[in-house]
């Protein structure tokens, strides 16, 4: 039983891993960058959420999520525009370099906004907390919640990809993109569209997170985005299943890790896997053979 | 319908075209021949926007496609501007590109290439190209959910095509249809090739190593070495020149 309880509790971290972890991996199938700025992203989308709850007065989770997610778009794609559409076609390291600056100059902005200290993220005014037992398992109806609405985004996610359109688009940009250009398809707008989705979805992350620790800081999306992007390459950088996959089995492992005692390895258990994991297989678990790009 | 007047191109230090003019007719088979690295692939590249000029002009139906000019700045130094519309404007435009290598989306299915063929057509019904597609390739009908990286090299071959006729292009650029393919099928795929350009009247700008098969088939051809455009004619001439049947003719 105390495996089962353990079990829910890791799936529920690790849904927002996963929602934030998809962010890294269709930017970088799109445009083989690795977004280092996308934990502050999150950061800045549960901060949206707090903005809406407790400045705007809207304490309604599901527009709560939904602003969170627009402002955290416009900011993903904002990022994109300034720091990494200049560089395009430089050398993949300096695109890298500005997206690890812009992840320094997001950090810091939200302390000087908000200061350092941790917030607490008003949970009560969004959701009334109750605890379901049954079978000596106590599942709360939070727990529930974030596993549903993360399952749904990410089930959106798959449909819009696999069966649009533009996601169709997007998966033609990622597997060749000048044949893509020669379908007609323009860069820059799927480029944009990826960055909106990916920061979208570490918004709704970012919010999750604060109900499920109902706290929040300028710095939690270093971890988290490591963590993420540890989920990311784990599963596959470039594959969104295996970012979902990902997510969940690091939190998972994480929080059965804790439940073993072993809490002051909390934030080693993602990265020693991910090490394992690339030794055996250096495509991660659902990562295809990159050919590389010319 | 297609002029392209002087263009260079670079890659790096590398002087790739040189002043390359050429002209493609309404209506025609043009084939381009040369050897290896003589810069056939990069003038349909340029064409199609995915390589920069560095001066000279290409238009398409009296509407110039890119443009680029020489200015000099204040020390006297010239560089060049160039100006243009967006490369994923011209399959809206009617250009259709056949790439080297096929470049077939390999994880999609069959079905799922073809669609993207058609990503730039404003009307929603593509049965009938679907129905135009299938008729030249049955093979394609055949293995419509397999995904394209799982064909062969000739299906890959057909399933590139019919991505690009999906579109119902005005010209359509080949970039070496026959190769690594098996004889039986290259003589397939140039019958097809002269079928689309018969009945539809699609224009085609044919790039080949294969000089013998691509003049067969051609209006006029043009023959390029190290970048530059040293003879053109119509196609029976050039067949027929005793330098070119020397070079590429293996004569």
């Amino acid at each position: 039983m105390e495996l089962i309880q353990q079990l829910i509790n890791g799936i529920t971290l690790g849904s927002t891993y996963a929602l934030i972890a998809l962010g890294y991996t269709m930017v970088y199938g799109i445009v083989l960058l690795i977004n280092f700025a996308h934990g502050e992203i999150f950061m800045f989308g549960a901060f949206a959420g707090l903005f809406i709850v407790t400045v705007l007065g809207i304490s309604n989770l599901y527009l709560a999520i939904l602003g969170a997610m627009v402002f955290s778009m416009g900011l993903g794609v904002l990022i994109e525009f300034i720091a990494y559409r200049p560089l395009r076609g430089s050398t993949r390291l300096s695109a890298l370099i500005s997206a690890i600056g812009v992840s320094i100059f997001l950090g810091s902005l939200m302390v000087l906004i908000r200061g350092a200290n941790v917030t607490s993220f008003p949970r009560k005014e969004l959701f009334t907390m109750k605890n379901i037992e049954f079978y000596g398992l106590s599942i709360s109806n939070l727990q529930i919640a974030i596993i549903l609405i993360s399952a749904i985004l990410m089930i959106s996610l798959q449909l819009f990809v696999n069966y649009t359109k533009i996601g169709r688009a997007m998966r033609a940009t990622s597997m060749d993109g000048d044949a893509s250009i020669l379908m007609g398809v323009n860069q820059n707008s799927i480029i944009s569209i990826t960055f909106a989705i990916g920061s979208g979805l570490a918004a709704a992350g970012g919010v999750l997170w604060g109900l499920n620790f109902s706290s929040i800081h300028p710095y939690m999306g270093l971890m988290a985005g490591l963590k993420a992007f540890a989920a990311a390459v784990l599963g596959g950088i470039g594959s969104i299943p295996g970012a979902m996959f990902g997510g969940v089995f690091l939190g998972v492992a994480e929080t059965l890790g804790i439940a073993a005692d072993l809490s002051k390895y909390k934030d080693a258990f993602a990265f020693a896997i991910l090490i394992i994991v690339l030794l055996i297989r250096p495509t991660g678990l659902f990562g295809r053979k990159i050919s590389k790009k010319v | 319908m297609l002029t392209v007047e002087n263009i260079n191109v670079y890659y790096g230090a590398i002087h790739a075209l040189r002043n390359v003019s050429l002209q493609v007719n309404q209506g025609e088979i043009v084939s381009l021949i040369g050897a290896n690295g003589a810069g056939k692939s990069s003038i349909l590249r340029t064409i199609s926007g995915l390589n920069k000029l560095k001066g000279g002009k290409i238009s398409f139906l009296d509407k110039v496609l890119y443009e680029s000019k020489t200015k000099k700045n204040i020390f006297g130094n010239e560089s060049f501007t160039t100006t243009g519309v967006a490369p994923h404007s011209l399959a809206k435009m009617g250009i259709g590109h056949v790439p080297e290598g096929r470049r077939v989306f390999p994880h999609m299915s069959v079905k799922e290439n073809l669609l993207m063929g058609a990503y730039s057509r404003k009307d929603r019904d593509f049965s009938e190209s679907f129905e135009n597609v299938f008729e030249k390739f049955p093979r394609l009908k055949e293995r419509i959910k397999q995904p394209a990286g799982t064909l062969s090299g000739g299906e890959q071959q057909m399933l590139a095509m019919g991505r690009a006729l999906m579109n119902q292009p005005k010209l359509l650029l080949m970039d070496e249809p026959s190769m690594g393919l098996a004889p039986m099928l290259v003589e397939e795929i140039f019958d097809i090739i002269k079928e689309i350009n018969s009945k539809t009247g699609t224009t085609i700008l044919l790039v080949e190593q294969n000089a013998h098969l691509a003049l067969s088939i051609a209006h006029r051809g043009y023959v390029i070495e190290t970048g530059e455009i040293i003879l053109e004619g119509p196609a029976q001439e050039l067949a027929n020149n005793p330098e070119v049947r020397k070079a590429y003719l293996g004569e």
